[in-house]
Parts: structure tokens; C-alpha cells; sequence
């Protein structure tokens, strides 16, 4: 009897000790969305980080990018959620961030090579440190260079307008056979850098939104003319409600569209998707008739306030943050880098594909071509408000229940509503 | 009881299932049977009352925390404002949030209104009940005759038809949107037989038209069902005298299916009115609410104002909400109002 | 065959066809073909590959382009039927695409390399299942898991319910007393309230009960049915008082009576309740995705939704994961499907 009671306490105690290891650890969730491999690498960076620290245990939650869109903001507002999040609203939702500056060994790194980019995220003349930009983002243009080819039409140089691109788009679309000329991702933040092209002001200096102008209503003009007269598709825009996203991946990826408007962020996923079917470019930004500019964007990594381990959230931003991880990061997911020292000494990409390499040249050189509003609207704590009045009236005009005029109308009213009831 | 039930009784009464529910429920049955003394004791003590009030409790209980308290809470939003989640946060407002959703110039016109989306809910919805709901009672009725007929294989053709109402709304919303897709295979059949397709989901009267089409599909055996089986209740020697008197099936179905029917009919109306009312799911997948806001609903208004934005105006959500439960139970009195009065003319 | 034959046949009226007879048959054959279809036409879908999706007109069966070892070369090579200049037609294997002129090489003779514009080649398909689309999810993504979350959820939901429902049904039909018809009401009115529209309160009273991300909050708001108790108030009212009389006058207790004698005899119902309460809590989307934030409590609905990114609808996942979400309902529902037509037939009207 007393043999089997000390068998079984010595296994008690070993299963303990085995397991101490295991009790001490600090479970550190981080929500994450991917748009094409991110979290496949960052999988594999924590999956580093985990066997240098074993105190830590990583839990990387992959979810939709809805969730992170909807849930996160209602767990936030309520004090829960996990540690860390990858999010793209970090202007208007950054009362929920932890401020990592006490926590940090090095302040001094984030602010030399975030600077910039961390008043996206905080609150317009607080010095906190809340995360960093996992990538930078610029919109711009990608054509079906096989198409052009097909059809014997030359592609417009840097600098061609807008004026000068139609009417070519038009052509390879009758020659070749192909449903859409153009596609635009349909969002209010890709409208926008064109709107700036048109000389569309978005804020004033006090930070007021001056919301219609005439940029906005040139560039609204065009795009509800491009609809009715086929060059853009009804279904797209005008097909869902509200500020409901819809992108034309899928389209462009089937040679069904000539230009997709869109952004530094479909790299990876056309090099994926397309691979040899067809030759895909970026190509500069269209001009209107101010600018010839695109719009930043990105998304970032935080950590989330309400987290019981502010100590291991700093740690692990930390590691995501050194330069070597991002560098791997970055030239794995084709993305371009937030990080000014990476910036400056420049990435060796992942990739053999001639597509690609083309491809972020040209966003790299739209970096340096933005112009300065579109880089503050996304410090702008109410940009979100904009770009979803913005969009629900002009897909409205496109689905033919407003016209143009009661649609500039009511996007004034409707911000002004929006950021009144914010504001309470 | 039908034939059916009968060869389903048998089934389960069968040896080896008697053993095997025997030997699955026993400890079930191991707690119920110790639960037993402290209820016997209860019984005892305060008499009989008190077990009603006991086999009552879970349920009200988790109707009161989980959907009468939210209701509650709900029209205590209705009179706040801010974006605040928890009610000691917010602001109170009054009725500002009701006078917003009514702020209209024109009520016949959405578009006039300043909550032009929630007015576009409410015609959306409107529409949607009006045409819908005769839609699937009417397929339904005519699933239901048909399958009445003396046939075997009643078993599998009544399955067929009540296939769809396992599918989860997404699961619809999803199945359809693939086949109305521009280069879906619906298109693909059309031009098979020399007709043009079109991109039907991007059309304000075809949308509307698929919303209430592929609503149908997807509900219409659950009514089929419960139809069916009112048809099955009328005695079949009602219809052997109209025979003998030489009635014509026609005339049969007018003067003896259809009144004796009724009742039935209206369970099946009152039911699928509550849920044409409260439409969200499948629509919402279907078609996002476009296009423009053709077949945007006002669940999906009231969702989108109070969760899904990223800046939620839980109070006019909220009002919206309220205002919607109002309607539902105004109808739902009136058509309990109506069924009352009928009831009494029949027995009468 | 004589018997299906005379079942194929079989109409009103002995041996003419009459009007009615073909109205009939006609309907029953249009509903088969619109009921089952699209769900066949999902699972053939998802069974081709990303291209083989946007071709128009879509092919019926999943077809993918035939690929061959070529000697000389390292990966498969696909195979295309080729209109040479002269007018010849060849099976030749693709290198790669340049621009608007794709490398071919004879697979037999792979010396020679010949350019052909892409419009004249067409390629050499065969049916071949893309079983990648469901394979390759179900790596990144852990599919037990969501699997058994979903389980557990179904099936202590669905216990709950029939207990929780049965005992209310038991106190609203076998006793009489004041409020009653309060109570009924009380229930008939949460009916009427759908779920998006309290979304948020039930959140706020989830979240101050600590129910929050855990598979009890996504269990316990959805145990007490309306529909539940209604239907088994039903059937219960069909039970005949002197049963529960007679137990009494043998001093059995209240919960015995419902205990030994009622909820035996409510079994069809209760059948039938427990398959629709199945159904639903299987289904169930919106609540368990408000409720859970970690990715281990996920249901299988919930978990297979969140791989879709903000950027990309890959319909080609979308449909597999789709027809993942459907099978189990279709399974339980081949094999019940007796219980569930004609326990509804027998509960719905009594």
C-alpha cells in the first residue's frame, strides 16, 4: 500500500516539476490578420523568439480581418482583448494603446527610425510609444502590361494624367476583348489620393474637415462619368451598401481588368496569384491637375492598454521591432518598410519574379511623390469618419440613388454628424 | 398518427435501442433521481406552487438576463448619445436619437431623410414582407398538395424539400451569390439556351428579386412540413362524400382543403411574417445590402449603426431597434387579432 | 424495376394522365433540381482549382490543365493543344510565357524549341479534384479543434435546451395558474427579437457576468427557445391528466411525474427538438463570433471565416471551407431525416 501511495507521489512530483517550467510562463496573445504571408513569417520569427525567451509562451491568433475591424473595438472598448494587435485604425482607436515607452530598453531606436510614423497612432502632441508600422503602404495603379502589349498600345510615362490614361485603358480593354478598362478598389481612402491630385484638401491647418471641395467633387465627377460610360464596373462600386470594402483581386488576377487601383500591399499576393500568367507593373501614380500622388497608409503593431504583462508585451515589441527581424520580415512579405534606417539602406527581397522587383520600385519611388496631406491623414484622429462618408454617398451616385449634388451634400452633414456624436 | 410515425415508433422501440438508450441515459438518469430528495422536500414544504415555480425558472431566467435585460438596456441607449459601451459612460440625451431617425422631409421619399439608410431599411423591409411572405406560403401550400397526393416516396421527396433549411444563412447567402455571380451558372445556362445573362446582383430590382427569391428556397420546407401535416388532419372521408356527390377536385380544394386549412395557414403566416421582419442573414451575404441600399434591411441598419462601424452609435441603433420591436408587435397583435375573430366565425 | 417503374408512373386517376398529374410531377422534378442543385453545383465548385473558377462558361466537372515530366526539365510541364501557322495541330508542353508568346517543347522531342502566340493554344484538360483548396486550409488552420469546440458547443447546448425547455413546456401545459398566459406571452415576445439588434446589451451582460470568451457564454444565452417550449407545450397538452392524477394519488412527487412519465412520453418531440436545436446551435455565427476571442475556443463556423483576410476573397477556399461547414448538417441529416420530417409533421399541429 505505502509502495503504491509513494509510486504515485514521486510521479505527483515530477509531473510538477516537469510542469513548473510551464506554470511560470507568461502567455502573450497577439491578434493577427494577414492580407497575404505575414502570418506565416511572423509564425516563424515568434517561433525564435519563443526558444530565446521560454518564459514567454506566444499565442498568435490569425483571425479575419473583420474581426479585427469589428470584435476589437467592442472587446476594447469594454477593458479586454488580447496583448498585442496588428490593426489598421490606429488613429481612432488609439486611446486603447499601451504606451511602451517606460517599458523599452532603447526609446531612442523607435523614435529614430519610427519617428514619423508613430503619430499615427497616438494622439496629436503625446510622445507615447505604442507600437510600430509593420510595413508602409502607398495606393497606386497596377495595369495588365500583356494586355498593352496584345493590343499595341504604348503604357503613359510618369506624369501622364488622368485624361491621357482613360482613353488608353479604353482602348486595350475594345482590343483585347477585356470586361473592365478600369477598376478601383472601393474605398475612401484610395479615392482620396487621386482627390489630392485634383487639389482635394481633405483637413484644413486647424484639423477641420473641409469636406466637399472642389477637389473632391472633380475627381467625384470623374469617377461617377467612368461608370456611366463603362469604363469603370457598376457592380463594384455600386453593387453593396454603405462603407462596405470591395477590392478587384480576383479580377485583375483573371485578366479581366487592365488597371486595378489599388496598393503596395497586393505584391505578395499577385506574385502568389498571377505568378507567370501574365506581366502585372505598377506604374506611377496618374496626375490630375495638382499632384500626381497616391496615399500612405500601413498597418501597425500595438500593444493593447488593458494587458496584465506590460513588461513581456515590451519585450516581444522590441524583438518584432530590431532591425534584423523587420528586415527579414519585410523582404519575405514584399512589403515596403516603415523603418527609416531600413528605408535607407534598402531590402533584398525575397522573390525572382521581375514583376515584383518592378513592383516596388515604382512604390518606392511614390514614397518620395507623396504629397504631405496624404501622408497627415493618417495622423488625422477622424480620417476614418472622411473616407466612410466619402465613399457610402459616391457609391450611392454610382448606384444611381443620389445624384452628385445631394451626395457632396450630404457627406458634409454626415461627417460633421459623425464627429459630433465622436466627440460627446 | 401517420403512417409514417407509426413505423418511426417501432423503430426506437426495437431491442437493441431500447438497451442502447438504457445504457446512455443511465447516468442521467442517476442525477435526476438524486436531484429528486431535495425537490421532494421543496414540494413538501411549500407545496405545489413552488415546483411550478421551479420547472419555470431556468427558463425565464436566462429569457430575463439574456434577452429581456438587453432589451431593457437597449431603450436605455435609445435616450443616450456618445460612443461609450457601458451605460454609466454614456450621455443622456433625451429623444434626440428618435428625433434624428424621423428627421425626414418627405417620409414617402428615403432619400429626403437625414438617416437616409434606416428609412431605406424600413421600405426595404416593408417590401421584402409584402412580397415574400405570400411567396413562401404560397409555394409552400402547393409543395404541400402535391406532396399530399398517395405516393410513395413521400418520405424522400418531403426531405428533398426540406434540404435547404439546414444550411445556415451563410451557407445560402454563399450558394447563391456563387451562382448569380457575372460569371456564375446561372449566366452560364442562360447563354447556353441563346439568352443574355446579366450581372443580376448588380441590378436594384433583380437584387430585391434574388433576396426574396433565394429567402424562399431557403424556408419554405420548414412551412411545407407544417402544412402538409394540417392537410393530413382533415379526414379523408370528407372528400370520399364530395367524390360520391360529384364535386370537381377544383371545387374539393376551394370548399374543403382550403377553409379547413386555415388555421394552419395562419401559424405558417404569423411565423414567417416574424421572421420576414427580422431578414439580416442571408440577404446581408447575399448582397451586402446593394446594390446602393436596394435590399439593405433594417437589421442590417441597425447592425451595421450599432457594431459593425468602426465609430458605433449604439444610441440611434438602439432607437432604431426599439422602434422596429414596436412595429413587430403591432402586427403580431393584429394578426393574432384577426386569427382570434376567424377562429371564433369557424367554430361558430 | 417493375416497382420503380410502377412507382415512377403511378398517377391520379388509374391509368390517364390527368391535368393535375402532370402539374404535380412537373413540380416535384423542378424542386428536386432546385432544392439539390446549387448545393452540387457548390461541391463540384469547390473542387476546381483558383483558375478553373473565373473561366467562363464554367466547365461541370473540376478540370485542370494535364501536366508531364519532360525530360531536361525539373517541374511537370503543362500541356497544351497547339494551332501551328500551317495549320497543324500538335500536344506540346509550355516552358514559359514571354508577353504574348509562350516556349513550347515537343514533351517527346525536347530539343527543339518552338514559339507560339498564346491565342492559338488551348490546354489539354482532365477531371481532377483541386482537393488542395480543402487540404491546404486545414494545415494553416486547426480544423479538430474548431471541430471539437463546435461539438461541445452542439451537444451541452442541446442537453440544456431539451431539459430546460421541457420542464417549462411541463409547468405551462399541465398547470393552471394565474399568469400564465403572462408568461406565454412573455415568451411569444422574445421571439420577435432577432439577435443583431441586441447584440451589443447582450455583449455588455456577457462581459459583466465574466462570460466572456468562454464556450458557456456562447452556450447559455441560447438554451431557452421559444420555439422549443412551444412545440413541447404542444405535445404535451395531448398527454392525457389522468396519467399525472394517477401518479399523484401514489404520492409520487412532482419532479418524478416529470421525470418517469412525462419526458418519456414526450420523446418524439423532444427528438424533434433536439435535432433543430442541433441545427441552429451548428449554425450559429454571429453570437460565438462576438463572444470568443481566442482562436483555441473557436467554433467551426467562426474559425473557418477567419481566414479571410481583409484584401482577398479566395473563392476557391471560401467554397471548400463552405462545403466543410455543410456536411456534417447533411450527414446527421441523411440519417434522421425520417425523424426530423415526420416529427415536425406530427408536433406541428396537435
Amino acid at each position: 500500500m505505502a509502495h503504491r501511495h509513494l509510486k504515485f507521489a514521486l510521479t505527483l512530483l515530477a509531473g510538477t516539476l516537469l510542469a513548473s517550467p510551464a506554470l511560470a510562463q507568461t502567455e502573450i496573445r497577439i491578434m493577427w490578420y494577414s492580407d497575404g504571408n505575414e502570418g506565416e513569417v511572423v509564425a516563424d520569427l515568434l517561433e525564435r523568439f519563443e526558444a530565446e525567451h521560454p518564459e514567454i509562451d506566444i499565442v498568435l491568433d490569425e483571425v479575419a480581418y473583420q474581426t479585427i475591424q469589428e470584435n476589437l473595438p467592442v472587446q476594447l472598448e469594454s477593458g479586454r482583448g488580447p496583448d498585442i494587435a496588428r490593426v489598421t485604425n490606429l488613429q481612432t482607436l488609439n486611446e486603447h494603446w499601451l504606451d511602451l515607452r517606460p517599458y523599452l530598453d532603447d526609446p531612442a531606436y523607435w523614435e529614430e527610425n519610427f519617428g514619423s510614423f508613430l503619430d499615427w497612432m497616438r494622439p496629436a502632441g503625446s510622445d507615447a510609444i505604442p507600437g510600430f508600422v509593420t510595413q508602409l503602404t502607398v495606393t497606386g495603379p497596377f495595369i495588365n502590361a500583356t494586355l498593352f502589349q496584345q493590343a499595341g498600345v504604348e503604357v503613359p510615362e510618369q506624369g501622364a494624367t488622368w485624361e491621357e490614361w482613360i482613353p488608353a485603358l479604353r482602348q486595350v480593354a475594345e482590343a483585347t476583348g477585356v470586361p473592365i478598362p478600369l477598376a478601383m478598389d472601393r474605398s475612401g481612402h484610395r479615392f482620396s489620393g487621386p482627390a489630392i491630385s485634383y487639389g482635394a484638401q481633405l483637413i484644413d491647418d486647424e484639423g477641420n474637415p473641409v469636406v466637399p471641395d472642389d477637389g473632391i467633387r472633380a475627381m467625384a465627377e470623374n469617377i461617377v462619368n467612368w461608370h456611366q460610360d463603362g469604363t469603370m464596373a457598376q457592380e463594384l462600386w455600386g453593387g453593396v451598401s454603405g462603407t462596405t470594402y470591395v477590392g478587384a483581386n480576383q479580377e485583375f488576377a483573371n485578366a479581366e481588368v487592365v488597371m486595378y487601383f489599388s496598393g503596395s500591399w497586393q505584391i505578395a499576393q499577385f506574385a502568389n496569384q498571377i505568378g507567370d500568367a501574365f506581366d502585372w507593373w505598377a506604374v506611377p501614380n496618374p496626375c490630375g491637375t495638382a499632384a500626381c500622388t497616391g496615399m500612405a497608409g500601413g498597418a501597425g503593431l500595438v500593444g493593447i492598454a488593458y494587458t496584465e504583462h506590460p513588461e513581456e508585451v515590451a519585450t516581444v515589441m522590441e524583438y518584432l521591432a530590431s532591425e534584423p527581424v523587420i528586415r527579414e520580415f519585410t523582404a519575405r512579405t514584399l512589403f515596403l518598410p516603415a523603418h527609416a534606417g531600413l528605408a535607407a539602406s534598402g531590402v533584398d527581397y525575397v522573390s525572382d519574379d521581375p514583376n515584383v522587383a518592378r513592383a516596388l520600385d515604382v512604390f518606392l519611388a511614390e514614397v518620395g511623390r507623396l504629397e504631405p496631406k496624404a501622408i497627415a491623414m493618417q495622423a488625422y484622429r477622424f480620417n476614418s469618419i472622411l473616407y466612410g462618408a466619402i465613399i457610402t454617398r459616391l457609391g450611392q451616385v454610382v448606384a444611381g440613388e443620389l445624384t452628385l449634388d445631394d451626395a457632396l451634400a450630404r457627406m458634409e452633414v454626415d461627417i460633421a454628424d459623425q464627429i459630433a456624436e465622436a466627440s460627446r | 398518427m401517420t403512417e409514417d410515425t407509426q413505423r418511426t415508433t417501432s423503430a426506437t422501440t426495437s431491442t437493441p435501442w431500447v438497451g442502447l438508450k438504457a445504457a446512455a441515459f443511465w447516468p442521467l438518469r442517476l442525477v435526476m433521481d438524486l436531484v429528486d430528495r431535495p425537490l421532494a422536500w421543496l414540494q413538501a414544504t411549500f407545496g405545489q406552487r413552488a415546483m411550478v415555480v421551479f420547472f419555470l425558472l431556468p427558463n425565464l431566467a436566462i429569457f430575463g438576463i439574456f434577452v429581456m435585460l438587453p432589451l431593457v438596456i437597449n431603450v436605455i441607449y435609445s435616450f443616450t448619445g456618445g460612443s461609450a459601451l457601458f451605460l454609466d459612460e454614456r450621455v443622456g440625451v433625451g429623444f434626440e436619437q428618435y428625433q434624428t431617425l424621423f428627421d425626414c422631409r418627405d417620409f414617402t421619399d428615403p432619400f429626403s431623410c437625414r438617416q437616409d439608410a434606416f428609412w431605406a431599411g424600413v421600405y426595404n423591409t416593408l417590401t421584402f414582407m409584402l412580397l415574400q411572405v405570400p411567396a413562401v406560403a404560397l409555394t409552400a401550400l402547393i409543395t404541400a398538395l402535391v406532396l399530399n397526393r398517395e405516393m410513395r416516396g413521400r418520405g424522400f421527396w418531403r426531405a428533398i424539400f426540406f434540404f435547404p433549411v439546414l444550411l445556415s444563412p451563410v451557407v445560402v447567402g454563399l450558394i447563391w451569390k456563387w451562382i448569380l455571380e457575372r460569371n456564375g451558372l446561372l449566366n452560364a445556362l442562360l447563354n447556353g439556351l441563346g439568352l443574355e445573362g446579366t450581372v443580376w446582383l448588380g441590378d436594384s430590382f433583380w437584387a430585391m428579386f434574388w433576396a426574396i427569391f433565394v429567402s424562399t428556397w431557403a424556408h419554405m420546407g420548414f412551412y411545407t412540413l407544417i402544412l402538409l401535416a394540417g392537410l393530413q388532419s382533415i379526414p379523408r372521408d370528407l372528400y370520399e362524400a364530395a367524390a360520391m356527390d360529384g364535386t370537381s377536385r377544383p371545387r374539393a380544394l376551394l370548399r374543403i382543403t382550403l377553409p379547413l386549412l386555415w388555421p394552419t395557414m395562419l401559424v405558417v403566416l404569423i411565423l414567417a411574417l416574424i421572421r420576414a421582419v427580422q431578414i439580416f442573414d442571408e440577404v446581408y451575404v447575399l448582397t451586402g445590402g446593394g446594390p446602393g441600399t436596394s435590399t439593405q434591411m433594417l437589421v442590417q441598419y441597425i447592425y451595421q449603426t450599432g457594431f459593425a462601424a468602426l465609430l458605433r452609435n449604439l444610441g440611434l441603433a438602439a432607437a432604431a431597434s426599439i422602434l422596429m420591436g414596436l412595429v413587430l408587435m403591432v402586427l403580431t397583435l393584429l394578426q393574432l387579432g384577426i386569427a382570434a375573430r376567424r377562429s371564433r366565425e369557424v367554430a361558430g | 424495376m417493375g416497382a420503380v417503374r410502377r412507382f415512377v408512373l403511378r398517377r391520379r386517376g388509374g391509368d390517364r394522365w390527368h391535368w393535375t398529374d402532370v402539374v404535380a410531377w412537373t413540380w416535384l422534378v423542378l424542386g428536386l433540381i432546385l432544392m439539390l442543385g446549387p448545393a452540387i453545383w457548390l461541391t463540384l465548385s469547390s473542387f476546381k482549382t483558383r483558375s478553373a473558377l473565373n473561366e467562363f462558361p464554367p466547365t461541370l466537372l473540376p478540370l485542370t490543365t494535364e501536366t508531364r515530366m519532360v525530360e531536361g526539365y525539373e517541374e511537370p510541364l503543362e500541356l497544351y493543344r497547339v494551332t501551328l501557322e500551317d495549320g497543324e495541330e500538335r500536344v506540346l508542353a509550355q516552358v514559359r510565357r514571354v508577353g504574348i508568346v509562350a516556349q513550347m517543347v515537343d514533351p517527346d522531342d525536347p530539343g527543339e524549341r518552338i514559339d507560339v502566340p498564346i491565342a492559338a493554344r488551348e490546354p489539354v484538360r482532365t477531371t481532377e479534384l483541386a482537393t488542395e483548396n480543402y487540404t491546404e486550409p486545414l494545415e494553416r488552420f486547426a480544423f479538430l479543434t474548431f471541430f471539437y469546440n463546435s461539438v461541445f458547443v452542439t451537444v451541452m447546448a442541446t442537453v440544456i435546451t431539451l431539459i430546460v425547455n421541457s420542464m417549462a413546456a411541463f409547468a405551462l401545459s399541465k398547470y393552471q395558474f394565474r399568469g400564465r398566459g403572462t408568461v406565454l406571452i412573455f415568451i411569444l415576445a422574445t421571439l420577435m427579437v432577432p439577435l443583431p439588434v441586441i447584440l451589443v446589451p447582450i455583449y455588455v451582460v456577457i462581459n459583466y457576468l465574466n462570460l466572456f470568451d468562454s464556450l458557456w457564454g456562447v452556450i447559455l444565452p441560447t438554451v431557452a427557445t421559444p420555439t422549443g417550449v412551444f412545440l413541447l407545450r404542444q405535445y404535451m397538452l395531448t398527454i392525457p391528466d389522468e396519467l399525472i392524477e394517477a401518479a399523484r394519488m401514489d404520492k409520487a412527487s412532482e419532479w418524478k411525474i416529470y421525470w418517469r412519465i412525462i419526458l418519456p412520453l414526450t420523446a418524439p418531440a423532444l427528438a424533434v427538438l433536439a435535432i433543430f436545436s442541433v441545427m441552429w446551435r451548428w449554425n450559429d455565427f454571429l453570437w460565438p463570433l462576438v463572444v470568443l476571442s481566442q482562436r483555441e475556443l473557436y467554433t467551426l463556423q467562426v474559425g473557418l471565416n477567419a481566414f479571410a483576410g481583409e484584401l482577398n476573397v479566395q473563392w476557391h477556399y471560401v467554397l471548400a471551407m463552405t462545403v466543410l461547414t455543410m456536411l456534417p448538417v447533411v450527414i446527421i441529416f441523411v440519417f434522421l431525416q425520417r425523424f426530423i420530417t415526420s416529427g415536425v409533421a406530427s408536433t406541428g399541429m396537435k
